[in-house]
């Protein structure tokens, strides 16, 4: 079966990189989206945390990022694609409790080190990968329960 | 209230500190904010945060803090413990939300280390 | 609880929701932490928080927060309060700093949104 036949929505959107107050915009759409499209709130709501995590590191760390949105009647797919410093060691930024954050970002109330794990385990399928100085991708796939 | 009521009441685990648990508590701060804690915590007090890096640890000690308590069933860095352990600031970490950490504390007598904070304080 | 009986328990100002203070709330969430937030507060909560940015606000329309309770004499900056406006999210603030917040509610019967979170485990 083609997967791709079966897609109830797909759509595109942009985040713009440092700018904490449009900062979880995308969530925000992504969830009205969901709940248009009927999904169970579950999955909208796991969606919009992850949606929203990946979105601050965007705004945090990157110039740039666009979030790909892919809706099947039981399954969301949200790929996040951003042009910016990348992470040198995936493993430690996936740690509960690390982070680079500078102040800015721990005054606004992120940078505590928990936004990867929040997306690990809020997500069903999760793949990270990363090249300094270029970008990072996420792939995020949330299952209906 | 000793600091072993407190362990018992919030089913807490001693990371840091289990020889200072006969230490007497009264008074309590929640934040998550490092320079809220700087600004308004007292001394003598048990500091409730989610944060688990050695910077609370630090903010702690400056503010003399009595004993940390993490909340949310969060687990403190090895940098955090290795300094508590230096600076002798006991570490209890607690699976209840800071909501329901304050609200069990407060019931059994502990309170606010200050009550309020005035709005110009922030001008 | 009705949110009007929040306002006077905490002697709270009403900055934006007067409107809205028939909502009934039972359960509540506290954090500066807005990872915490996202990972634990739960729809129709109210959110204790010294937080003041907008993010707080965007958080709780994500999430169905009932209502942001700004706490330790905190004040929302105008484009906090004209979001939360346009979005109809209340925002009370609060002289008394979160660890009496919590414990005055909790008093008064309200609980927390979730009563503890289990460590390292999957938290769904």
């Amino acid at each position: 079966m083609n997967e791709s036949e079966n897609t109830i929505h797909t759509c595109q959107l942009e985040v713009e990189g440092g700018n904490f107050n449009a900062a979880g915009t995308v969530a925000t759409r992504i969830k009205s989206i969901l709940k248009e499209l009927k999904m169970p709130d579950d999955i909208v709501r796991r969606s919009a945390i992850c949606c929203y995590e990946a979105e601050i590191n965007i705004v945090s760390y990157a110039k740039k990022g666009i979030i790909n949105l892919t809706v099947w009647p039981e399954k969301v797919l949200i790929e996040v694609d951003d042009e910016g410093q990348g992470i040198p060691d995936i493993k430690q930024a996936m740690q509960q409790g690390y982070s680079t954050a500078n102040q800015l970002i721990r005054e606004m109330g992120f940078g505590a080190g928990m936004g990867l794990y929040n997306i690990t385990s809020y997500s069903d399928e999760f793949a990270i990968s990363s090249e300094v100085d270029k970008g990072t991708f996420l792939k995020i796939t949330i299952n209906k329960h | 209230m000793k600091l072993s009521e407190v362990k018992g009441i919030l089913e807490a685990r001693v990371f840091v500190g289990e020889d200072k648990l006969d230490m007497e508590v009264h008074t309590a701060f929640g934040a998550d904010l490092m320079s809220d804690v700087m600004a308004f915590a007292k001394a003598g007090s048990l500091l409730l945060t989610g944060l688990t890096n050695s910077q609370v640890v630090k903010t702690a000690a400056s503010r003399n803090i009595a004993a940390i308590i993490l909340v949310r069933g969060k687990e403190p860095s090895t940098e955090a413990i290795d300094m508590a352990k230096e600076l002798q600031i006991p570490i209890l970490a607690t699976q209840y939300i800071l909501f329901e950490t304050a609200g069990i504390l407060y019931s059994k007598g502990i309170v606010g280390c200050l009550k309020k904070v005035d709005s110009d304080f922030y001008k | 609880m009705k949110l009007r009986d929040i306002k006077e328990i905490l002697n709270a100002d009403v900055i934006v929701g007067e409107d809205k203070l028939d909502i009934e709330v039972k359960t509540a969430f506290g954090a500066d932490l807005m990872s915490d937030v996202l990972a634990f507060a739960k729809a129709g909560s109210m959110l204790l928080t010294g937080l003041t940015n907008t993010q707080v606000v965007r958080i709780a329309n994500v999430l169905d927060i009932a209502a942001i309770i700004l706490v330790r004499g905190k004040k929302p900056p105008p484009e906090t309060v004209s979001l939360a406006k346009d979005l109809h999210i209340p925002i009370l603030t609060t002289k008394f700093i979160l660890f009496e917040t919590a414990g005055r509610l909790y008093a008064k019967g309200i609980v927390g949104c979730i009563e503890k979170v289990e460590s390292g485990s999957e938290r769904i």
